[in-house]
């Protein structure tokens, strides 16, 4: 019913792009000849500094997620919908913005600093594996109570039911009920922090550097920019991918139940959390949780606002590059999605394709195309179409968890009646699965242009003076200490990827509709 | 004339075997237990589900690897007969082109068909705005523009109180008067059957007995309607 021409097309397309930038990464590495190649005691360390911020970053999300989670799953309060919301939103929360937020509230002269200065402390030392971990446990805390709310939700309310009648209090109900969860829980949110902690790039460019906090993800872009050792940068990318590639495949053993969907809304009535310093506890948890994620974002609204004034011209021409970027790689990502979601109906696997793109990282897929492209052309002048290439790649795989549930449901509702009444190839497409998939169609393409938008990856690597996107000019004006430009940069980009999801989402939704 | 030959479809543990005729313009009621293979059966006509053995006929026509849109077959279900994010109208028109590209006769078919089930002017409304009554009878207007020669109900009735249940069967019946067309309902009351069928089939332990004449069945009724009947 649904012509397989443009499956094949879409998904041999993806697979091109995800496998032909590896093939290049292994050849080059090859022909450097692997054994010529040391693996010097900078990359031991680089490598080493990878895997400790990753298992830092992880355990710390999950273990402060489980207070707030279980806060969240037991209290009832005005606001409550709000901050689960708030949860949502780092994962399309520009990753420089956050960055420079955080710098605002944990940096030198920040919020932080000042207050224990007034107890005549030094300043906090931000640079380095502490901000490194910072900034990912500000990113992977809210995702981590999402996986954990949504797994302190899948506890029947019999149980607590149970519970009460027993008789069961505080820890007693933590241990029959909680404990069992969290054993089963944990594992795969831990594991999905750590691959995601494991290949982020933005963060340690600007927060990490040096020989002491070098990740393998900088450190491939270092060989590539500073030295443009491409030989080199293909090991190290060979090296980044086996790893990850390994943590990704164990990490898909795992049931992490990815909490990206809603339904997260119920509260279960509990009758074991009703004492005071159950109360207090839970207070604490949540008000700490919502603190950390605001501040850092109020603190460069503010900054920004007296920074909007004195923004340079470079900032709005980067404005409308990003803006045809995360426009292009929307409509590229969503001519992938389409089809691939539409044959996953029937063939489960064929979603996998998308997956590839998490084990890749941008930046190794970034040194591949280069090493395609350098042979052909000057690869500096395709930075934009490589940028809006590989964003779509990167979002796929989370615009194909969103689609194919609701193309599936939609055959499962009203497949029968299409048949019977004869509704097949385009005319099935237009008035039955685009229609009831119009949601999360919005809801993907949001995400996609968001995430874009906000993309600081594969851009650092092939952009040249004269051009960049908004978060690679916001970095430059950063690092030229120019704070109040960036700041007034950064506002700027937290509001056009806010926007720009917005506009898709809302566009989804349409008007009310049985 | 619609023979089902020798059809047997396996499904886990249990197969389901039919093999009968029925003549055109006839009205069958299938009458049984829950489970004994009444869906089953119709879902076989519809063409949803191939059987592993046998054919089916209609007019001498081999039907049996024909598309379920292919058939001569329209089918209103439990529920979901519409499409939620069309207007009535649309759904109606789906029932003379896939495409819902409607020339102006067509347009005006539809309407007419609305009116006779006595939706006049809501056309352009929802499904979801609709009571549960006016939802079966546009699903009946649509099987008025269909105009397919065999008609399939599986229970698009069930949730319906008696008397608007019994509107939709006069319904049903003044449509099959219009259109002529064979009618193939599921149906727990006998009732039901006695309103609307000329023929009756019990269903049972995944068989199906030949169609008889309604009266006759039920003045005499076999081992099996008995015990689903009980007493």
């Amino acid at each position: 019913m649904i012509r397989s021409w443009p499956v094949f097309l879409a998904a041999g397309l993806v697979l091109l792009c995800l496998i032909g930038p590896l093939i290049a990464v292994f050849h080059r590495a090859g022909e450097a000849g692997l054994t010529s190649l040391t693996f010097s005691a900078a990359d031991g360390a680089a490598l080493r500094f990878s895997l400790l911020q990753s298992v830092l970053s992880a355990s710390l999300s999950v273990l402060l997620a489980i207070p707030v989670s279980r806060a969240l799953a037991r209290r009832r309060f005005r606001g409550r919908a709000a901050l689960i919301t708030l949860l949502g939103a780092p994962f399309i929360l520009p990753v420089i913005v956050a960055v420079m937020g955080l710098l605002a509230v944990f940096g030198r002269n920040g919020l932080m600093s000042d207050l224990l200065g007034l107890f005549g402390l030094p300043p906090v030392q931000i640079y380095g594996l502490h901000g490194v971990v910072l900034a990912h446990v500000f990113f992977n805390l809210p995702l981590a109570t999402r996986i954990l709310l949504q797994a302190w939700q899948d506890i029947p309310a019999e149980r607590f039911r149970l519970a009460a009648t027993l008789r069961l209090h505080g820890w007693q109900s933590f241990r029959v009920l909680e404990a069992p969860m969290l054993m089963r829980a944990l594992p795969g949110a831990w594991l999905v922090i750590f691959a995601l902690c494991l290949s982020s790039f933005a963060v340690v460019l600007v927060l990490g550097g040096g020989p002491k906090a070098t990740t393998l993800e900088l450190a491939i872009y270092q060989a590539f920019r500073f030295d443009f050792d491409l030989a080199r940068a293909a090991m190290l990318a060979l090296v980044q991918t086996v790893l990850v590639g390994i943590v990704a495949i164990v990490a898909l053993g795992q049931d992490s139940g990815q909490a990206l969907g809603a339904g997260l809304d119920r509260v279960v009535q509990r009758w074991d959390a009703s004492g005071v310093m159950a109360r207090v506890l839970d207070a604490l948890a949540l008000v700490l949780a919502t603190l950390f994620l605001v501040l850092p974002i109020a603190m460069l609204v503010w900054d920004g606002l007296w920074g909007i004034a004195q923004l340079p011209p470079q900032v709005w021409r980067a404005l409308w590059v990003s803006l045809i970027v995360a426009l292009s790689s929307t409509a590229l990502c969503m001519a992938l999605a389409l089809p691939i979601a539409l044959a996953a109906i029937r063939h489960p696997r064929i979603e996998g394709i998308g997956l590839i793109g998490i084990v890749s990282s941008p930046l190794v897929l970034g040194t591949g195309l280069f090493l395609i492209i350098h042979p052909f052309a000057n690869p500096l002048k395709l930075a934009f179409v490589v940028t809006a290439l590989v964003n779509a790649l990167m979002a796929l795989p989370f615009a194909l968890r969103v689609l194919v549930p609701a193309l599936r449901e939609a055959e499962a509702g009203y497949g029968r009646l299409a048949d019977a009444l004869g509704l097949t190839g385009y005319a099935r497409l237009r008035l039955l699965l685009l229609p009831r998939a119009r949601r999360p169609l919005g809801f993907a393409a949001g995400l996609t242009a968001a995430l874009s938008m906000g993309d600081l990856g594969v851009i650092a690597l092939f952009a040249d003076p004269n051009r960049a996107t908004l978060p690679l000019q916001m970095y430059r004006l950063m690092s030229a200490y120019r704070v109040e430009a960036a700041a007034g940069a950064g506002l700027l980009l937290l509001a056009s990827s806010l926007a720009l999801f917005w506009i898709f989402d809302r566009g989804g939704r349409g008007h009310v509709e049985a | 004339m619609l023979r089902l030959e020798n059809l047997s479809l396996t499904q886990g543990v249990f197969t389901m075997t039919a093999d009968m005729a029925l003549p055109a313009g006839a009205r069958l009621a299938l009458i049984g237990p829950s489970g004994a293979g009444k869906s089953t059966l119709l879902n076989l006509i519809a063409g949803f589900t191939p059987p592993d053995q046998g054919r089916i006929t209609w007019q001498g026509d081999d039907l049996t690897d024909a598309a379920p849109g292919a058939r001569p077959v329209s089918i209103l279900f439990q529920d979901n007969n519409h499409f939620p994010h069309l207007t009535v109208a649309q759904n109606v028109g789906l029932g003379l082109r896939p495409a819902l590209k409607l020339t102006a006769a067509e347009a005006a078919e539809v309407d007419r068909a609305l009116d006779q089930v006595g939706l006049a002017g809501m056309g352009t409304r929802k499904p979801g705005t609709l009571s549960g009554g006016q939802q079966s009878r546009a699903a009946l207007a649509r099987v008025l523009v269909q105009k397919k020669p065999i008609v399939l109900l599986d229970e698009p009735f069930a949730a319906l109180g008696p008397a608007l249940k019994g509107e939709m069967l006069d319904l049903v019946a003044e449509v099959l008067d219009q259109t002529g067309a064979t009618l193939i309902m599921v149906s727990h009351q006998p009732e039901d059957a006695r309103a609307i069928a000329s023929h009756v089939s019990v269903v049972a332990d995944r068989t199906i007995t030949p169609p008889q004449e309604t009266e006759a069945l039920f003045t005499n009724p076999p081992q099996a309607l008995r015990d689903y009947l009980g007493g």
